[in-house]
């Protein structure tokens, strides 16, 4: 190492310890990284130990970003090879097998739990639009409508807890949360709807009435403008489709 | 001299002017009865590393002792390098303190293991127990909490940061009795689970010296409308889950709330955050001091940036990556008082995706002239960059950059960091901590060792290329005390080259490194007052290893006490 050299020789010459100033610490090409850390390899490697390959194992399989420099690990001699310090999470969802070294980055594993905890709520709750999603409920007969965030919900069966909750003082019987739990069973729903019982309807971004149920819990989300919760014989007229399924099962 | 004829109880007055550790220690090695006055009148002890001392020889030395802070595992210990069940455990301390008739009062734990049981005795056994500061610890649930606020009439303080607790789901803030009215401080924000909201607001109702709170993400937007009703002295608060329809009523009463609660300086939480919802805490944003985001990553880099720009007045900033290289541009143009900046990464499994580069930190350099402190995550950084920020801040105590890819070089020069770091302890005349990371070969080292005169704590990894790089920091930084190295060439020349140095440390940590098993055992043997501990997870020590075998984990420490005694089976004490 050049400069290290002349350093040190400044110090055995007893010049002073401080005043090295911006300018010798200015970038110089040919700093160490040339010549002289291949005697540090060679002095380094004597041991002849496994050592770890580091920027090897880990470069091959992290997604680095395209400015990342094209460092070559074997002029610096760091070669540890060390495979079992090495986790490797091959979790389709997030990228092809991504190898993490233990203790970098060094970060809190109670903040990694945290963020990556938060972050998939956060994800799941926003990869429809964004932002909340509100709709007004009506229950046919109580005196006022409520409004939802389904954002917060993950399933048709969370909701319908919710508007069993919302609305549990107004209703008799088996209410909403009966009838949203039994249509998705079809038989049943034929029995709903010739009874007395609630049917949840929603408006669509198209202006039409539908059942909730039928479609994927997102899709819904994110075309739902509007719940209904009605009673069942006026729901009659949106059974037609559940009806013709029944008939082609059996 | 004249102070010699002095009667005690004066030099006791006067030495409780002195409220830093290191002037109490100062003063009680000048001469016996200086010793003495100033033991007998010491009530706050630091103990950096439990196994440095035991309890009875604390308490025997200092047995006024009332509040006690103390350490336990070493610092890489946070990022999973220490198995669990190491040690550090609070118990015997709380034991031997019952037994030997502390008044403890308070009590300050950082990476220690804390049991129910300790909890539980130490709230059944001091009478004036008034704080209680558990950061980073683990090994309790609730029901240890449950104790404490059942039990601790006087508690003023029971704040819990970032620690590992079970929660089993009680009902333990309801063990507060009817008759607690002295909290001044509760945080809880780490706890998972559900906490009943009435009590909760009963609680703060009747606490009206509470000046800090910290909820958990359980705690509804609602509910903290109501307490913030109830507490508008608070001057620290942590919001739990802030996500509510915009156009509400409850939106509304907080709004009203917030306009009335003009003490509040410091701000943390959103652990659930609805964007919509930020403009209602702007109001506060005026007077903060001090604000944490860093576990919101709710939200968005643009709502971030219209935040920050109603913080004037901020001298600490903790916030995630998201807010980008441009966010910064706005922090350093606005926050024209900021003197400590953290920056954590958002995407913790992909290197290479981080939000910030070294861009960021140059601007903030440039616009901050205070800024002393910084823990910065980022994608790459520069020598010219770093060049330039410590011509930019001289002032700097505690620098620590963290690159995602450890071993990353300059991306515009394909050069080492050396000159980048080097020109950060040049210029950095007080610099006390120091983390480095990026390609970096011994030549940094030489500079640290030449110029980093005030530096007592350094965390290296995947640095160096010989044993020159750590003898270079050995030989030239007097003031060291911690030192922690992995995943870097330094082997047995280094290590043994000056092993007295190391009984002026706290502790040196080496992991993944060349050090060799004899060279341990030499360190051991020649010094009695070092505990060498080698921890072995594998099955190497089985097999009677060879001195020459590399190895992997090694931590050592002075200590008075000799070698511990709570040691697990895979750490060995030579």
């Amino acid at each position: 190492m050049e400069v290290g050299r002349k350093m040190v020789n400044m110090i055995s010459e007893g010049s002073e310890k401080g005043k090295l100033n911006f300018e010798a610490t200015e970038l110089r090409l040919g700093l160490p990284g040339g010549g002289g850390s291949e005697d540090e390899l060679t002095k380094y490697n004597s041991n002849g130990n496994g050592k770890r390959l580091f920027a090897e194992t880990v470069d091959l399989k992290l997604n680095l970003s395209s400015k990342e420099p094209d460092m070559v690990p074997e002029e610096k001699g760091k070669n540890l090879a060390k495979e079992k310090n090495i986790i490797c999470s091959n979790d389709p969802v997030k990228s092809p097998a991504k190898a993490q070294v233990v203790g970098w980055p060094p970060v809190r594993s109670y903040r990694k739990n945290m963020v990556a905890v938060q972050k998939n709520s956060n994800e799941e709750r926003e990869k429809v639009s964004g932002s909340a999603a509100f709709v007004k409920v009506s229950l046919d007969g109580a005196p006022y409508l409520r409004k939802v965030d389904l954002k917060m919900y993950r399933s048709y069966q969370e909701l319908s807890d919710a508007l069993a909750n919302m609305f549990s003082s107004f209703t008799i019987g088996n209410c909403g949360s009966q009838g949203m739990k039994d249509f998705m069973n079809e038989s049943k729903l034929m029995d709903l709807l010739n009874g007395s019982d609630y049917v949840p309807t929603y408006e669509d971004r198209d202006g039409d009435w539908m059942l909730v149920g039928d479609v994927p819990w997102d899709m819904f989300v994110d075309s739902c403008k509007r719940v209904r919760i009605m009673k069942g014989a006026d729901a009659i007229g949106l059974a037609p489709r559940a009806m013709e399924k029944c008939k082609n099962r059996t | 001299m004249m102070m010699n004829y002095f009667p005690d109880e004066v030099l006791e007055h006067v030495f409780n002017f002195l409220t830093s550790h290191k002037d109490r220690n100062a003063v009680s090695m000048v001469c016996k009865s200086w010793y003495r006055v100033e033991r007998f009148s010491r009530e706050k002890v630091f103990i950096g590393n439990c196994y440095a001392i035991d309890p009875e020889r604390l308490i025997s030395r200092f047995p006024r002792v009332r509040s006690l802070t103390l350490k336990g595992k070493p610092h890489f210990a946070d990022f999973n390098l220490v198995p669990p069940d190491w040690g550090g455990f609070v118990y015997p301390w709380i034991e031997a303190m019952v037994k030997l008739g502390v008044h403890l009062e308070e009590l300050r734990l950082k990476r220690m293991v804390v049991s129910d049981e300790s909890l539980e005795l130490l709230s059944r056994s001091f009478v004036s127990f008034k704080s209680l500061v558990l950061v980073s610890c683990e090994g309790f649930t609730t029901d240890g909490l449950a104790a404490i606020a059942s039990n601790c009439r006087f508690l003023r303080e029971l704040d819990l940061q970032e620690n590992e607790i079970e929660d089993r789901r009680g009902h333990w803030l309801s063990c507060f009795p009817d008759s607690c009215t002295s909290l001044i401080s509760l945080n809880f924000a780490c706890l998972k689970g559900e906490v009943n909201l009435a009590t909760l607001e009963r609680l703060v109702a009747r606490c009206h010296n509470l000046r800090s709170l910290r909820l958990n993400h359980v705690v509804p937007l609602d509910t903290l409308q109501k307490i913030l009703g109830k507490a508008p002295q608070l001057v620290d608060l942590g919001a739990g889950a802030f996500v509510h329809d915009p156009d509400s009523e409850t939106l509304n009463k907080l709004k009203n709330a917030i306009q009335k609660c003009t003490s509040i300086r410091s701000l943390s939480g959103f652990l659930e955050v609805a964007p919509c919802c930020l403009p209602a805490i702007y109001p506060m944003c005026l007077n903060l001091t001090s604000l944490n985001l860093s576990y919101a990553p709710g939200i968005h880099n643009n709502e971030l940036i219209k935040l920050i720009r109603h913080c004037r007045k901020l001298q600490r900033l903790w916030i995630l990556d998201v807010i980008g290289d441009k966010g910064l541009g706005v922090v350093a143009s606005t926050c024209k008082e900021l003197q400590e900046l953290r920056v954590f990464p958002s995407d913790l499994y992909g290197v290479g995706n981080a939000a910030v580069t070294e861009e960021g930190l140059v601007a903030i350099s440039a616009g901050c002239p205070k800024l002393n402190s910084v823990l910065y995550f980022c994608q790459q950084v520069t020598n010219a960059a770093l060049i330039t920020v410590a011509k930019n801040c001289p002032n700097f105590i505690r620098f620590r950059l963290c690159t995602l890819n450890p071993t990353i070089a300059d991306p515009v020069t394909m050069q080492p960091l050396d000159e980048g770091f080097g020109a950060i302890v040049q210029s950095c005349k007080g610099l006390k901590r120091l983390s480095l990371s990026g390609l970096l070969t011994d030549q940094v080292f030489l500079y640290i060792g030449m110029y980093a005169e005030q530096l007592e704590m350094l965390s290296v990894a995947f640095a160096g290329g010989t044993d020159m790089g750590m003898l270079y920091v050995l030989n030239g930084c007097r003031k060291l005390k911690k030192l922690e190295i992995m995943d870097s060439p330094f082997g047995d020349v280094a290590l043994l080259a000056d092993i007295g140095k190391y009984e002026t440390m706290r502790s040196l940590w080496m992991s993944s490194c060349e050090v060799t098993l004899g060279a341990c055992k030499t360190i051991a043997k020649k010094m009695p007052r070092l505990n060498v501990e080698i921890i072995d997870e594998g099955d190497q020590m089985e097999t009677s290893p060879d001195d020459r075998h590399r190895v992997e984990k090694m931590y050592l420490y002075r200590s008075l006490v000799g070698h511990r005694r709570d040691a697990p089976d895979f750490v060995r004490t030579l």
